[in-house]
């Protein structure tokens, strides 16, 4: 978890790093840090995995993404992590997980967002995650965004210090 | 957009160095000046083809709790129904989506216990059973948008 410094940092940062040329060093100095410490902290949240990664996060839309597919699956529980790893790992899937099926009516427990240019695209994902789950697949749907009803990213206000969710790679389309 | 943008998304994408000059570093490896890179990283966040240029920050290890949940708004109440779930602060995203399941949501809190409070909230508010999927684990994913 996270200490006091690592959520001064987090809040800092949480907007993009400074365009500057030393951006570790302008945080440092709005925290009053020295440019190691702030170096050293970012990089033990990385191997932590507070930090997913940092660096450049497109829009899909604006790079002509616009066919983005919540493609769902139901997958044999034993066989589930394997198979989820494998997706996990094709090119175009941006987030993968094990979810609990809601008998009789949603009966899929593996999801996986695709992003494509085009309609032909997605069928195109589609056909190759069923390729490789084979048999295993016992039925699968892929659900389409018609309209964003809400979107407000995971930000924490000055009033939330105690530890609101920030910016998270699923912001972008869950 | 021209190649050169195009190389700096796809090339950044897979990480940007901590260190005391860390555009000067990534300019080198595109061929860049430390000053064109972050000229053309200004224009990219600029025009929106860049959300973030920075950290991204894994919610759960922050301490908070997050699930994805999803109800079957009737058509006539959609709107209302949007309304409802859209007024708690801790609703995050919310989608309309094509399927019987319609709106599909994300819940962000500061405990896991808050998850299950907002959930009962929205279903008393909205009459509506909420299907709730928590995840139970996530694959690594390895996305890159080929720019």
């Amino acid at each position: 978890m996270p200490d006091a410094t690592d959520r001064k940092i987090i809040e800092a940062t949480q907007g993009g790093l400074p365009l500057t040329p030393e951006p570790y060093q302008a945080i440092a100095e709005q925290l009053g840090l020295t440019a190691e410490d702030v170096m050293s902290r970012l990089s033990a949240m990385q191997d932590k995995g507070i930090i997913r990664r940092i660096g450049a996060v497109p829009n899909h839309y604006k790079l002509g993404y616009r066919f983005n597919g919540m493609t769902v699956w139901d997958i044999p529980d034993d066989t589930i992590d394997d198979l989820g790893q494998k997706v996990g790992q094709l090119d175009f899937v941006s987030h993968c997980y094990h979810r609990p099926r809601h008998l009789p009516e949603w009966p899929y427990n593996l999801f996986a967002m695709v992003h494509a240019k085009s309609r032909e695209d997605v069928d195109n994902q589609i056909r190759q995650i069923a390729e490789l789950l084979g048999g295993f697949n016992h039925g699968c749907d892929v659900l389409y965004s018609t309209r964003i009803l809400k979107k407000t990213g995971f930000r924490r206000s000055e009033k939330s210090r105690a530890g609101q969710p920030v910016s998270d790679e699923t912001a972008l389309n869950v | 957009m021209d190649e050169i943008d195009c190389k700096i998304i796809n090339i950044l994408q897979n990480g940007f160095p901590v260190c005391a000059a860390p555009y000067r570093q990534a300019a080198a490896q595109l061929g860049l000046t430390e000053q064109e890179l972050i000229a053309r990283l200004k224009a990219l966040l600029d025009s929106g083809a860049l959300t973030r240029f920075g950290p991204l920050y894994n919610a759960e290890r922050m301490g908070g709790a997050l699930t994805l949940a999803a109800v079957k708004a009737p058509e006539d109440r959609f709107d209302e129904i949007a309304g409802i779930i859209n007024s708690f602060p801790e609703a995050a995203h919310n989608y309309a989506r094509s399927h019987e399941l319609n709106m599909w949501f994300v819940l962000a809190t500061e405990t896991p216990g808050q998850i299950l409070q907002t959930i009962t909230a929205i279903e008393q508010q909205t009459g509506l059973t909420v299907y709730n999927m928590p995840k139970i684990k996530e694959y690594f994913v390895n996305l890159k948008l080929e720019a």
